[in-house]
């Protein structure tokens, strides 16, 4: 990002000793601007050169890492408007609100158990955000205190009270808790307590124009790790102040390098979601809200794992052979490609046949049946590889095997390449159970 | 003397971007005085600038939900539906007007699903009778689609084309392969049409040429680029949009057209939205998610551009509009 091949030839020794491993300098220096080389490989360069280099080479919104241990979450450090264009990388923190007037020693307990899988991946609900909402100092540090002991994810300290988060930070400092938040009214003090315990901060203004100035003058003060909140509670400002975040951080204006989160404040907890999915789809790194109902979450956690995958890499399953449900010499064999979309929905649909099953995933790098048929992945020999790499010879008494009907022309290959009888099943995996209740019926 | 602090920090300036082009603005429905029996019409389309940007450009309309409703009782939508739809499954006239007086459906998406030749066949003539049933019924303009099959649908289009003439409905689906007789029949009648492509922004754009060389005025289609549900890759469908209307404001008039999507369709499809908490007990009430799950594949849509989204259930037709409500609010700087 930043300087062309030609801009950093300049600053580079050019003396073409090779010893970096490329012919010249210029040759160097191309291989840098492509991120293809680093610059710790050429012995000579100068110190000047190196902090012009690094400055220009620095994202454009900095990395924010909250937490600390085994549970830490990065925010920031983004290149993108849009998804498509290459990728988003640290996916929105999502962090549950509890007050410091309810029973936050349970409220922690029943949130470290927030694990959801789905399509063979787990998600955490990342943050728990302690809310000062008694007002009184003791009751939040003994709240957050109750937090420190029920869960290792991160914590997110909330109260515009300085003295009530000194006592807060002080038995909190070492797990890196966000403080949420400096403002104009509280400033020196919450920034103070930021820099001398090495915890992220952020800051809060009147609107996003104070917010960006706030966030520069607490990085001027020393504030390493500094998170922006516009101070909006109204869903298309807020989308309007998260989208002038990422756009003017892109273009390197001054003082809005900083990752952005968003407070959804929806009363009804399935409206907080949905708000929330507003200010995913719109940059939020951080978002807190109240819902925590296993019902409301999963979805939100599905749309953040859709928003942040790569665009450019279909997303395979391992491949192999799986087992749905429990599986007997007897039962049915299906196959399928490594795409997850197309296993999973092949797995949904023969796991909700209730004939426990295997599928046999072939290794198609990750693309769909046609496309894997189509680029010579999905075929005959590649099936009847997979069938004695898997040992499935050895793990059912018959050698028939489902194949997705819009391949069924590699039946014949397939037929004679594994010595299997291949049925052809149904082109759309939604045809499955009916393909059971006809075939597999008991 | 005191001296004045220097402000070090330079005024904000936002960042507008400056687009040639806008999206196209569509009606659907008639009223009396417009030559229909429609007692409102919707519009959408018109934006100036990207969903909900209005501090840059004008949002000129907001999105619309739809609900979506068969001619046949349909036999594998979840049981969680029969409270709100049990009693009507059977009467298509009477489940339309349900779903705009006590849902809340701003515009009705009738399927003729029945005329599928494997799930019952009804005739042209039993599919106009219908159209006409559910035309009485409500008021607001309806969205009339297809059960799917080429053949039929090419026998179903230009009689309820004909039927529904003066009623500025919006018909569908023409896709790259069988867009023809769809297109014929909607300029005679002068309806308003929706391609479909199959997740593939060039193909969008080149059925909407197509449909423009028949002399279709191509303002008046809007586009479905075909959606998959949350977690079942909404992501392709998400990033067309976006694509879509970003190429659109920055001068592709080809693909200056409102966007529609089968959110219900989709979303009530996954497993996520249907298996009970017996079988998933770590992922909460099933209906609950269910909902959720298609509210959340709406916003996520409706971020990147859609204009018209088609729902099951009442509760997400709730929850949808109000978002919108929300994001309607005008943002300035």
């Amino acid at each position: 990002m930043g300087l062309t091949g030609l801009q950093i030839f300049k600053l580079l020794p050019k003396t073409n000793c090779k010893e970096c491993g490329v012919a010249t300098c210029m040759a160097f220096a191309m291989a840098l601007a492509n991120s293809k080389a680093s610059l710790d490989q050429c012995p000579y360069v100068s110190d000047e050169a190196k902090e012009q280099l690094d400055a220009a080479a620095a994202p454009p919104i900095k990395k924010v890492t909250l937490g600390a241990g085994d549970f830490v979450r990065t925010m920031g450090d983004e290149t993108e408007l849009f998804r498509h264009d290459k990728k988003f990388f640290n996916e929105t923190v999502i962090a549950i609100m509890v007050d410091d007037t309810e029973d936050v020693a349970a409220k922690a307990e029943s949130f470290d158990k927030k694990v959801y899988e789905r399509v063979g991946l787990t998600f955490y609900t990342d943050a728990l955000a302690i809310i000062n909402a008694s007002g009184d100092a003791g009751k939040f540090k003994a709240a957050v205190e109750a937090a420190m002991g029920k869960t290792n994810r991160v914590l997110v300290l909330c109260s515009e009270d300085a003295d009530a988060m000194a006592a807060a930070v002080e038995a909190a400092a070492d797990r890196k808790p966000l403080i949420c938040s400096a403002t104009a009214a509280n400033f020196d003090k919450m920034v103070e307590l930021a820099v001398s315990k090495g915890c992220p901060l952020s800051v809060k203004g009147a609107n996003l124009e104070e917010a960006v100035e706030l966030a520069t003058k607490a990085a001027a003060a020393g504030a390493k790790e500094v998170v922006i909140d516009s101070g909006s509670r109204q869903v298309s400002q807020t989308v309007a102040d998260l989208t002038q975040l990422r756009r003017q951080a892109l273009k390197r204006t001054k003082g809005f390098g900083f990752p952005a989160m968003a407070v959804v404040t929806a009363e009804d907890p399935m409206d907080q979601v949905v708000e929330a999915v507003s200010y995913m789809s719109n940059y939020a790194g951080l978002i807190a809200l109240k819902a925590d109902d296993d019902a409301l979450l999963l979805p939100l956690m599905a749309w953040r794992q859709n928003l942040y995958t790569d665009p450019q890499k279909p997303i395979a399953v391992e491949p192999g052979l799986k087992e749905i449900g429990d599986v007997t010499p007897d039962s049915p064999v299906y196959t399928t490609t490594n795409f997850s979309l197309t296993y999973y929905i092949v797995e949904g649909e023969v796991e909700a046949s209730k004939v426990p099953s295997y599928i046999l995933s072939v290794d198609t790098d990750g693309i769909s049946v046609l496309t894997g048929f189509a680029a010579g992945k999905f075929t005959g020999d590649t099936i009847a590889a997979a069938i004695k790499e898997t040992g499935l010879e050895e793990k059912v008494n018959h050698k028939n095997i489902v194949i997705p009907g819009g391949v069924a022309v590699i039946s014949g290959k397939l037929e004679d390449a594994s010595g299997w009888k291949a049925m052809v099943g149904p082109r759309e995996a939604s045809g499955i159970p009916k393909f059971v209740r006809e075939n597999f019926a008991k | 003397m005191k001296i004045l602090e220097r402000r070090v920090i330079m005024a904000f300036t936002p960042l507008k971007e400056k687009y040639r082009n806008k999206v196209a603005q569509i009606t659907l429905g008639a009223t009396a005085d417009q030559g229909g029996t429609r007692t409102s019409t919707v519009t959408i389309g018109g934006e100036e600038a990207l969903p909900f940007l209005h501090f840059e450009g004008t949002i000129a309309n907001k999105p619309v939900v739809a609900l979506e409703v068969w001619d046949i009782a349909p036999t594998e939508w979840n049981s969680c539906f029969d409270q709100y739809y049990g009693d009507v499954y059977n009467d298509t006239a009477a489940w339309a007007k349900k779903c705009v007086e006590e849902y809340g459906a701003e515009v009705i998406c009738l399927r003729f699903k029945g005329a599928d030749p494997d799930l019952g066949d009804k005739s042209p003539e039993d599919c106009v009778a219908t159209l006409k049933a559910v035309l009485g019924a409500v008021g607001v303009p309806l969205i009339v689609l297809g059960c799917g099959k080429y053949e039929k649908d090419n026998a179903l289009f230009p009689a309820i084309a004909e039927a529904g003439e003066g009623e500025n409905l919006l018909l569908g689906v023409g896709e790259q392969e069988n867009y023809k007789t769809l297109t014929a029949a909607a300029l005679g009648y002068k309806h308003a049409i929706i391609a479909q492509s199959p997740i593939d922004i060039n193909i969008a754009k080149q059925l909407n040429i197509l449909i423009g060389e028949m002399n279709f005025d191509t303002s008046r289609i809007v586009m479905d680029p075909t959606i998959a549900s949350l977690g079942y890759g909404i992501e392709y469908g998400y990033s067309i949009m976006q694509r879509a209307r970003f190429g659109a404001l920055t001068g592709d008039k080809a693909m200056a057209n409102p966007m529609i999507g089968n959110v219900g369709f989709e979303a009530w499809r996954a497993k996520e939205a249907n298996a009970s908490q017996e079988d998933f007990p770590g992922w909460g009430d099933q209906e609950t998610r269910g909902i959720m799950w298609e509210a959340t594949t709406a916003t996520a849509l409706i971020s990147a551009g859609l204009g018209i989204a088609v729902l099951r259930h009442p509760k997400t037709v709730a929850l949808v509009k109000k978002s919108i409500d929300a994001l309607m609010v005008p943002s300035a700087y």
